[in-house]
């Protein structure tokens, strides 16, 4: 690859710094850049240092070890606006959104890499554990799973367009966590032994409580806890505190375990059911976004994940009417509307888009 | 990379004949000023040297002068200062909305310890409302403090008429005069405020030296307690080198003040009538006459400041943003939000600030970048079509 211009997201930890590190060592001409988020939304415990003004000071000490130019940008509006604001709107509606997949569409690839290529560069590059081939010719872009299985987070990119794509690089794609380390030390970054963050950088324990009281404490309204037959159990805190799935904190003293299986957000009802009822067949998917090939005609047989590093379940995926329909062969744990299910061939990510509905299968286990 | 210094406004550097006047100070003549033997009093005769050069560049008495720290402490030291001993008399005080946060921050401070602050408003190029300042005096009125020329936009503000008007009422008047002196005559006679605050570095001497003029009769009280250094008005060891940095800076910019003001203002008027002829839809943001000669803040419509800079600053052109915040934030600087620039284009703010070193070429060279940098910026530019991207 020639010697091109690149901004690097850097974040200060051991990730977004190697990948900067990589560039420059590869020749490129690397401009180091920091997204100053929202005040508050500094993560804290592990993953103190990730996007929180302590990580800018990290991220510039080792913009001044490599000796490359680093620029904080003020991202709290952008962030705010993009990210926190869709965030909130989608606890509003009872689901569990991914704030992530957003960041990365709307900010990292969407308004960086715009100044990106305004600035003249070439390529936004982040330390995100993905591949991405160029094809040359102006041919689409694939992106691939991160060689590391225990690391890729190909997942959180599916919503990239092959014009975002064509103008991503992740240096860290056909590495794993071991080996960045390693460079690491070898280049005696002094983030060399700063323990890791998820790509999450703010939704923490407990954190996204803070963050929905502040910003849409209507989600934390109190209101009914029901049984699917309409029949109410108890109270709960505001469906915002409540994910479709979850077991625990729901107060309620029953005969067998209960799980939230649905939140009904015009009501304000979060409904529980038995383990039985929390298995599905179908997903509906919205906001489909096909990377690997046009929209296809007639459904293909695919691996889908609806969780970052969950397993993937094999699955027809059926285009209809806009939407997808995701046909597991075997009965699938429920997944909360919001979340992405991002479907797989091998290592290639195919296309991906946000559980919007779910058909539920009445079965023992 | 050819380097384009154009942050002026910000630092500036230390001009030779200053180093070589300091240098002294930090060896040979290193003595504490209080101290009594030879060494304490070389030290005590380059500072009372030093304070007689500065009264005289402002047209003070010797006994007006007090060393500090810079412009912040010269800020904090004058408000606080004179707020604090006249708080039996009243707690109102009086600034406008575009001074520097040196001051500004001051003022809210107060708020905190029950003073009243009145921020009057500016007009679209800059100037503070004096019709405001009628209308805001009252009983308790204890202090008035206006800025003698903003650093984001170089406007000039009308003092005489404000300190003519403070005399009138008998409040006292402090200026933050950190960007206007060295830049423009200031006496303090002419100017006929109480206080006025100034820093070296703005003027190509040291960071870290300032002074505040403190006019005979002004009551004020000080900040820090200790020895009996600047009449215990500011105790601590002088710093002699700064000092007499600050000193000999003053007087070699007094020296050629006309004729660097003609030059600079024609590098200006170069950079900003180039901008005119060659870049579509900008705006200057200030006033087109009473301003400094060495500031041109102009807003790129549909182009991000931020964005700007970097770019610049790729080319090695160094500006600084007249906008606070960027990346599609709505927030513009609390100057042009006064000014009340419309917020994009206060988004797309840059500062151009002048300084000895820049020449024809350098402001050719920004333009000739500018007339490259700014278009393909406003293609790619997320302002340009809010609302675009799902």
């Amino acid at each position: 690859m020639a010697v091109e211009r690149v901004v690097v997201a850097m974040s200060g930890g051991v990730d977004s710094s190697v990948a900067a590190a990589l560039l420059h060592e590869r020749g490129h001409e690397v401009i180091g850049v920091g997204l100053r988020l929202p005040e508050g939304l500094r993560a804290t415990g592990a993953r103190a240092g990730c996007c929180g003004m302590a990580g800018m000071e990290d991220a510039r000490a080792v913009a001044a070890r490599i000796d490359i130019p680093f620029y904080v940008l003020d991202y709290r509006e952008a962030f705010a606006r993009e990210v926190i604001a869709p965030f909130c709107e989608a606890y509003r509606n009872g689901e569990t959104p991914n704030p992530c997949v957003l960041c990365n569409v709307r900010l990292k690839f969407g308004l960086l890499l715009d100044m990106a290529l305004g600035l003249g560069a070439g390529y936004v590059a982040t330390g995100h554990y993905a591949r991405v081939e160029h094809e040359s010719g102006g041919g689409r872009p694939t992106l691939r799973k991160g060689l590391d299985p225990e690391h890729d987070q190909s997942y959180f990119l599916y919503s990239l367009t092959p014009r975002q794509l064509a103008h991503t690089l992740f240096p860290l794609g056909t590495l794993h966590k071991g080996e960045v380390r390693e460079i690491a030390r070898r280049l005696g970054l002094p983030v060399a032994e700063k323990p890791s963050s998820q790509d999450i950088c703010f939704v923490g324990s407990g954190g996204y409580r803070e963050l929905l009281a502040k910003h849409c404490p209507d989600s934390l309204r109190p209101g009914p806890i029901a049984d699917s037959t309409g029949r109410v159990l108890g109270r709960h805190h505001g469906i915002g505190a409540y994910t479709v799935g979850q077991r625990r904190g729901l107060g309620i003293a029953a005969g067998e375990p209960l799980y939230v299986t649905r939140l009904d957000a015009p009501s304000n009802t979060i409904v529980v059911g038995t383990k039985n009822e929390t298995y599905v067949r179908t997903l509906v998917v919205r906001s489909v976004n096909w990377l690997a090939c046009d929209p296809p005609a007639a459904p293909l047989h695919l691996s889908v994940a609806t969780r970052y590093r969950g397993s993937e379940r094999a699955a027809d995926v059926v285009p209809d009417n806009g939407l997808v329909s995701i046909r597991f062969s075997r009965p699938h744990p429920i997944v909360a509307p919001g979340q992405a299910a991002v479907f797989y061939s091998g290592d290639l990510l195919v296309g991906g888009g946000v559980v919007t509905a779910y058909t539920q299968c009445e079965m023992a286990l | 990379m050819r380097r384009v210094y154009l942050d002026n406004a910000a630092t500036s550097p230390v001009r030779r004949e200053v180093v070589e006047a300091m240098l002294p100070h930090f060896s040979e003549t290193m003595g504490n000023a209080s101290s009594l033997h030879m060494f304490g009093q070389r030290a005590k005769r380059a500072l009372e040297k030093a304070r007689q050069s500065v009264a005289s560049a402002l047209g003070a008495d010797l006994k007006e002068i007090y060393f500090t720290s810079g412009g912040t402490e010269s800020n904090n030291l004058a408000i606080k200062g004179v707020a604090r001993v006249n708080s039996d008399r009243g707690r109102h005080l009086i600034t406008s909305a575009i001074e520097h946060h040196a001051v500004l921050n001051t003022f809210r401070h107060l708020e905190t310890e029950g003073y009243q602050v009145t921020y009057l408003p500016v007009d679209d190029q800059g100037i503070v409302d004096l019709n405001a300042l009628e209308h805001s005096i009252r009983d308790d009125t204890i202090l008035i403090s206006i800025m003698l020329a903003n650093n984001e936009v170089g406007t000039i503000e009308p003092l005489f008429e404000i300190a003519a008007f403070a005399r009138r009422k008998g409040i006292p008047l402090h200026t933050d005069a950190v960007q206007a002196v060295g830049k423009m005559p200031v006496s303090v006679d002419d100017l006929g405020v109480n206080l006025l605050s100034l820093t070296a570095h703005k003027f190509y001497g040291p960071k870290g030296a300032g002074a505040l003029y403190v006019g005979h009769g002004t009551r004020i009280a000080p900040l820090l307690h200790g020895g009996h250094q600047e009449r215990t008005m500011r105790p601590g060891t002088e710093n002699i080198p700064g000092i007499v940095g600050l000193a000999t800076a003053l007087d070699l910019a007094c020296h050629d003040l006309d004729s660097e003001w003609a030059r600079l203002a024609g590098l200006r008027n170069r950079l900003e009538n180039g901008i005119r002829g060659r870049i579509q839809d900008i705006h200057l943001n200030g006033h087109p006459e009473s301003r400094l000669p060495n500031i041109l803040n102009m807003s790129f419509a549909r182009a991000e400041g931020e964005s700007l800079l970097l770019a610049l600053d790729l080319r090695g052109i160094a500006v600084s943003t007249g906008s606070a915040c960027a990346a599609g934030s709505t927030e513009p600087s609390h100057v042009l939000q006064a000014m009340g620039v419309d917020s994009l284009l206060a988004q797309g703010s840059l500062r151009f600030s002048l300084g000895r070193d820049n020449d024809e070429d350098d402001i050719d060279y920004v333009l000739d970048a500018l007339a490259e940098i700014v278009p393909r910026l406003r293609e790619l530019s997320p302002v340009y079509d809010p609302g675009a991207r799902t």
